[in-house]
């Protein structure tokens, strides 16, 4: 092998959430080959939700990841609602969003703290880190705690909590029960404000590609259940229109499955899937040109929904170092601390004005259709779809998880991230290449039941 | 100083929600860690340091041919072999293709099924190695974990009940949700050690914790026929999280014939 040529090998990516690896292969000082590979083993979701009741969609799901089990019940609900022309609102809403902060936060905190941070400061994990940085790590272990209490308040345990359903909950708090977790988010808040301002000081790469932003925008607030799919390139698209521009694509390299965003400037090549009950375009054999990689996430809702966030947020963001735009996928450290920030004022302010309803949720009766539903996981949009009958029995259901969609401007990034620090000896440069990864915070356990797998046996 | 117990966790076909537990100790974290070393945690940790470990915990199932190997290389590493959660110790969700055919399955989710590599069912890993400690739950709950490997360290038999969720339900002071409001619950035939905590959100419990010890499945499932659940709502309450604990799959399948 020339002294210009090196293999990188991370057979076991750690410090994200699942099973997948990383191979690299430089040659003549250039990227000759990235695969972002995944072995977590299939478990065929979508084949034995066929069957199943449509309540029982959001408990199921919940069990395609432990780390953002609200995510799977808030897509599964609003999908399941969507057939059967429900609508949750007022005070049930608002306690759909308020659960979803409790996720956000102990899901940002976990990998802005635990799992990302340490990348930044050389440590192979926060439990090195915390030796030498114990104030850090315990006020943060103190943070994502209560976000962590906020999910096992409303929906009884922070892993695939119990309380959530298809129409709202089980049973709902009382305000005073609420007003019981006020004092420590205001705690939260203020950690969250400092934890931002850290994560700016620290040392960025300068990187940044002309990435296509993907996230939901509603007109009165910074999105978590619903509203629009809104692109940096100009795509905006009602959430059922979602399979007409977005396909999974078969790619050869990898074997993956990766998602994958239409060009809005050709006319489209398959059939479109317009009107309920129809089926999905095929696989987008052929999209080539035709489609490009996305990226969904932290970065992406900031970047589309800036103007959203509450002016102390905003000013936070500021003095953390932040403009309005945020390209450089390094810093979404930072935009994960000023999003939990958002979410800890989010939650005081739901609490603030939470009136108890009278019913913990709303009837829902099944009727045959198919419906979708697309939330903000807090690695980005989740995407549900059911076709269910008369009975509510499932017939068909379709996932896409945030990080199968963003595996391939992962990939991406790693082709452009590599050739700028080819002079790094092999250790630097893997543990780069690792952390330009976990700058999407990836989580395998999900992606998995929806990407090929590719098993080398030798 | 002693030198410090080494602990690993391995990861099988799973949600990463039980390993997830012991980073959720946020009290008890550090001093978790400074009681043990983590030797090999990928999720945490990139550091990682050789075996052989003295207790290496086990997440997930065994559903495809290489994992069927590895757990065997697991084994031979481990002084205690412990399982947590449902996945590792009944096969988990991910356990109804055993019900099935899983060709059917992988060319439902998948366009080019011969790339898929996976075995017909999806078994726990006591059905492989032996196993030292079976921690039940989906997920496993926290301070029974933090418990468990306590106990291991000290050389003591963990305390963790086999009793059922009623027991839990009572302590609490919930009132049966069952007898006061008709709602089915699993509670009289689940063990115990989530807290009981879904009666005490007004609905019933779905088994997450698998079978009690010495489960009266039939009686409970005529109490649930009284109470107008129809016989396919029944295979689906006992194929849960835990179907393919035999007497939850023994049930499921009387109903199932019944149909």
């Amino acid at each position: 092998m020339s002294r210009n040529s090196k293999t990188i090998r991370v057979d076991y990516l750690a410090r994200v959430e699942g099973e997948g690896a990383l191979y690299v292969k430089v040659r003549e000082n250039k990227v000759a080959d990235v695969k972002l590979k995944i072995f977590e083993p299939p478990r065929f979701f979508e084949a034995f939700l066929r069957g199943r009741s449509f309540t029982e969609a959001p408990d199921i799901t919940a069990r395609i990841c432990g780390i953002c089990p609200i995510a799977y019940q808030m897509s599964s609900c609003h999908a399941m609602e969507d057939v059967c022309g429900v609508k949750v609102d007022g005070q049930l809403r608002a306690l759909r969003r308020l659960i979803y902060c409790g996720e956000w936060i102990e899901s940002h905190v976990l990998h802005v703290a635990m799992l990302h941070a340490p990348d930044f400061l050389g440590y192979e994990s926060a439990i090195h880190m915390a030796k030498d940085h114990s104030d850090l790590v315990k006020k943060a272990l103190k943070l994502k705690k209560i976000g962590n209490d906020l999910v096992t308040f409303l929906g009884g345990r922070e892993i695939h909590p119990i309380n959530v359903r298809v129409g709202g909950f089980y049973k709902v708090p009382t305000k005073r029960e609420l007003q019981g977790l006020v004092e420590d988010l205001k705690w939260a808040r203020d950690a969250s404000y400092d934890l931002a301002l850290w994560t700016g000081t620290l040392e960025f790469p300068d990187f940044e590609q002309d990435y296509e932003f993907v996230a939901l925008r509603h007109p009165d607030e910074y999105p978590f259940n619903e509203g629009r799919l809104v692109s940096t390139k100009g795509l905006d698209i009602a959430i059922r229109e979602y399979e007409e521009y977005f396909v999974e694509e078969h790619v050869e390299h990898s074997n993956a499955l990766h998602s994958v965003l239409r060009r809005r400037d050709l006319p489209p090549q398959s059939p479109s899937l317009k009107g309920r009950g129809s089926t999905p375009p095929s696989l987008g054999e052929g999209l080539g040109e035709r489609s490009g990689n996305y990226f969904v996430g932290p970065l992406a809702r900031y970047n589309i929904n800036f103007d959203k966030l509450p002016r102390s947020v905003q000013k936070a963001a500021k003095d953390a170092g932040l403009g309005p735009v945020c390209k450089n996928p390094f810093q979404s450290i930072i935009v994960r601390s000023v999003e939990t920030l958002y979410a800890c004022e989010e939650a005081l302010r739901i609490i603030s004005e939470y009136e108890m309803p009278e019913r913990p949720s709303v009837e829902v009766h099944p009727r045959a259709g198919v419906g979708c539903g697309c939330t903000e996981a807090p690695r980005g949009i989740l995407y549900h779809r059911y076709r269910i009958d008369d009975q509510g029995t499932i017939l068909d259901a379709k996932i896409v998880p945030p990080t199968s969609q963003n595996q391939k401007t992962i990939e991406s990034d790693l082709w452009h991230f590599v050739p700028k620090n080819i002079n790094l000896s092999k250790d630097q440069l893997t543990w780069k290449c690792e952390q330009a990864i976990r700058n999407y915070d990836p989580c395998i356990s999900c992606a998995t039941h929806f990407l090929k797998i590719e098993i080398e046996r030798e | 100083m002693p030198k410090k117990p080494k602990v690993a966790v391995w990861k099988f076909a799973s949600c990463d929600g039980c390993q997830l537990s012991l980073l959720d100790c946020e009290d008890e974290l550090l001093a978790v860690a400074g009681a043990i070393e983590i030797a090999n945690f990928p999720e945490a940790s990139r550091a990682v340091i050789k075996g052989p470990y003295d207790i290496s915990l086990v997440e997930g199932s065994v559903t495809t041919p290489h994992d069927a190997e590895r757990i065997q290389e697991v084994r031979r590493v481990s002084k205690f072999l412990i399982t947590i959660g449902a996945c590792a110790t009944a096969g988990g969700i991910q356990a109804l293709r055993n019900f099935k055919d899983v060709k059917e399955f992988i060319s439902i989710v998948y366009a080019k099924p011969e790339y898929i590599s996976t075995l017909e069912k999806s078994t726990p890993i006591a059905e492989h190695v032996r196993v030292d400690f079976e921690l039940r739950g989906c997920p496993v709950n926290k301070y029974q974990l933090v418990e468990v490997i306590n106990a291991f360290l000290n050389g003591r038999k963990p305390n963790t009940p086999t009793y059922s969720v009623c027991v839990e339900c009572k302590r609490r002071g919930t009132p049966c949700v069952m007898v006061a409001h008709g709602t089915p619950c699993l509670g009289p035939v689940t063990q115990a050690g989530c807290g009981a905590i879904c009666p005490a959100y007004h609905r019933g419990c779905y088994g997450c914790f698998g079978p009690k010890e010495t489960p009266n499945t039939s009686s409970l499932s005529a109490w649930w026929r009284r109470l107008g659940v129809k016989e396919q709502d029944l295979v689906r309450a006992f194929r849960g999280f835990n179907a393919y604990a035999e007497p939850f799959r023994k049930e499921s399948e009387a109903y199932e014939q019944k149909q």
